[in-house]
């Protein structure tokens, strides 16, 4: 099994984009999963909605809607490009934006049903030990919901691996810079003679999942013992 | 010194009143449901009261006229909860020490091997919570909140999810820590011989109002059915002179020698009875033939009123007041009366100490 330099481009280019969207979503995730399972407030509903649209929406509606605000110029996109020099559109941080995007409700839900699964009363326990809440958060709340934010964590990056509709509408299909695995895989099928290369990309998309599942399996169950459930 | 004066709606009830303490240990007394926990999370900043007012040592912990609200995590009130409550994802070790990382160093005044000797922990140590049998996770509870260096430490219920061997394993640590360590403590229970037991003053709650409050003797001495799962309750203090061949140990009190089983009781210990209105009989004589092991003479002091058939007779045996429960047919079968010398037939199980 060779693989042109087109085909090894498009796999590091969708590691990079899929790792660069988890780790950035990560800590919005966790915060995001952590006040919709433990806080009550006005306009929890919607933000909750908000946070399951891409679920729900076609990609392709997402994407338009990406490029609709993140675009070079639109509102936001020429904004953060003026002032932080972030650009999204046609570059590989939109393919990232996007798949963060659209990993971002699996990964929320799996993180927010492991918070809901944290007993409050330990957390009780903890403040009249003395520890605000902040540091109730990180000593009790967070390590015993690690299995469901590990869990979230390999969903979100499994979903930023597959994002196909909301990259291609949002940052087209541009080898080298926006081509992730399953454009590429894409174009190849439109490409006469291109089926063994799909192919190929194809085993080593079904790898990276199964290698990225059976990591988190293993992180899972070890955080599970560690906090005495089996 | 704690004070507490409240009103906070719990339920269906108002849980209201109000009461201070001087002693080492007070106990919270009243059926389930009474309102007892609800009080407890008030005063440890769990619960934030209506209406109130808690001070403790000085502190003021609840002013809701002043607006004061001290959170939980800067009280320094300990709590020992019903089910522990241990971390799960630390060791024994782990849970002993996350209180400390929280106090301020000029505070800590805990000391932690001698608390890890007072609950008899040191085996225990590399423990997770979860391979500990439900005593041990209550004597770590215990541990755990000590070394938070406390002002003030709550225990609710410690040992109601514990069988009968396993509390006999905990209270002599909890009388220890009664006697040993400087730490005032506000114990829940419903059992009336563990407040016999273990209280100085006793807070007699029942649905949500703060009835009394007071010596043991006094509180328990005047409850009765409708307030709480006992009737009125004689509080004797005991030493132990001796135990007998047969397995009983013979008491002395002020009232007279008493016997009940030994049940893991060692001469010398000074401990406290409780006795039930209901397992106590009035004769006018010394009775033969009779299976009670506990005769002893007695003076009418007074009769209540009665309710229904019954009628409670107060007597002072010996300078100990001693209610009996008898029916109304009785008093006057037996032309009882105050100042009437009579004798005290108290049967012997009825001084079992971890009764109810």
């Amino acid at each position: 099994m060779t693989l042109t330099p087109e085909e090894w481009t498009a796999i590091l280019l969708s590691l990079k984009v899929a790792g660069v969207a988890t780790l950035a979503s990560l800590p919005v995730g966790i915060l995001v999963a952590h006040v919709l399972a433990r806080r009550e407030f006005p306009g929890k509903a919607l933000l909750d909605g908000v946070v399951h649209l891409p679920l729900i929406l076609p990609p392709v509606v997402t994407g338009y809607l990406l490029l609709l605000t993140f675009g070079r110029k639109a509102p936001v996109g020429a904004f953060l490009a003026d002032h932080l020099g972030l650009v999204f559109s046609f570059r590989w941080t939109g393919a990232a934006l996007a798949a963060a995007v659209m990993g971002f409700p699996l990964m929320v839900r799996a993180m927010r049903l492991s918070f809901e699964a944290v007993d409050a009363r330990l957390e009780a326990a903890a403040g009249t030990l003395g520890a605000p809440p902040a540091a109730v958060f990180a000593s009790v709340t967070l390590p015993l919901a690690l299995p469901g934010i590990l869990a979230g964590t390999v969903l979100g990056f499994a979903k930023s691996m597959g994002e196909f509709g909301a990259t291609i509408t949002f940052v087209s299909n541009i080898p080298g810079e926006t081509q992730t695995l399953p454009t590429a895989i894409y174009s190849l099928l439109q490409t006469p003679g291109g089926e063994a290369g799909a192919a190929t990309l194809t085993l080593i998309a079904i790898a990276i999942a199964f290698a990225a599942l059976v990591a988190s399996e293993m992180l899972a169950r070890r955080a599970r013992r560690q906090i005495g459930r089996r | 010194m704690i004070e507490v004066d409240v009103e906070h709606p719990v339920g269906r009830v108002t849980l209201a009143g109000s009461f201070a303490s001087e002693g080492r240990l007070t106990a919270l007394f009243g059926r389930s449901g009474a309102g007892k926990t609800s009080l407890v999370n008030i005063i440890a900043g769990l619960t934030r009261p209506r209406r109130g007012r808690v001070v403790v040592d000085g502190a003021v912990l609840v002013d809701t006229a002043a607006g004061v609200f001290v959170p939980a995590h800067r009280r320094r009130v300990g709590y020992v909860f019903q089910e522990g409550r241990l971390f799960p994802h630390l060791s024994v070790a782990g849970n002993l020490a996350y209180g400390a990382w929280f106090t301020p160093r000029r505070e800590r005044r805990a000391a932690r091997e001698e608390i890890i000797a007072l609950l008899g922990l040191e085996r225990l140590l590399a423990a997770r919570p979860h391979e500990l049998s439900g005593g041990e996770r209550q004597r770590v509870a215990v541990g755990r909140a000590l070394m938070a260096s406390p002002r003030l430490l709550l225990m609710d219920e410690p040992l109601a999810s514990l069988d009968d061997e396993r509390k006999r394993e905990i209270l002599p640590y909890i009388e220890r820590l009664r006697d040993e360590v400087g730490v005032p403590i506000v114990l829940v229970s419903h059992s009336v011989g563990e407040v016999a037991r273990l209280a100085a003053t006793v807070v007699l709650i029942a649905e949500g109002r703060i009835l009394a409050a007071g010596p043991p003797a006094e509180v328990l001495g005047h409850v009765d059915r409708t307030t709480a799962d006992v009737g009125p309750t004689a509080v004797v203090e005991a030493t132990v002179a001796a135990i007998e061949p047969d397995g009983l140990a013979r008491l002395e009190t002020a009232a007279g020698p008493l016997l009940m089983p030994a049940d893991g009781l060692v001469a010398g210990q000074r401990i406290r009875i409780a006795i039930d209105a209901a397992d106590v009989m009035v004769a006018d004589r010394v009775p033969a033939g009779l299976s009670a092991l506990n005769v002893l003479p007695a003076t009418i002091a007074a009769i209540d009123p009665p309710k229904g058939a019954a009628q409670t007779v107060r007597l002072d045996c010996s300078g100990v007041a001693v209610a009996a429960r008898i029916t109304r047919r009785s008093v006057a079968a037996l032309g009882l009366a105050p100042g009437k010398p009579v004798q005290a037939v108290i049967k012997g199980v009825a001084l079992f100490r971890g009764r109810g």
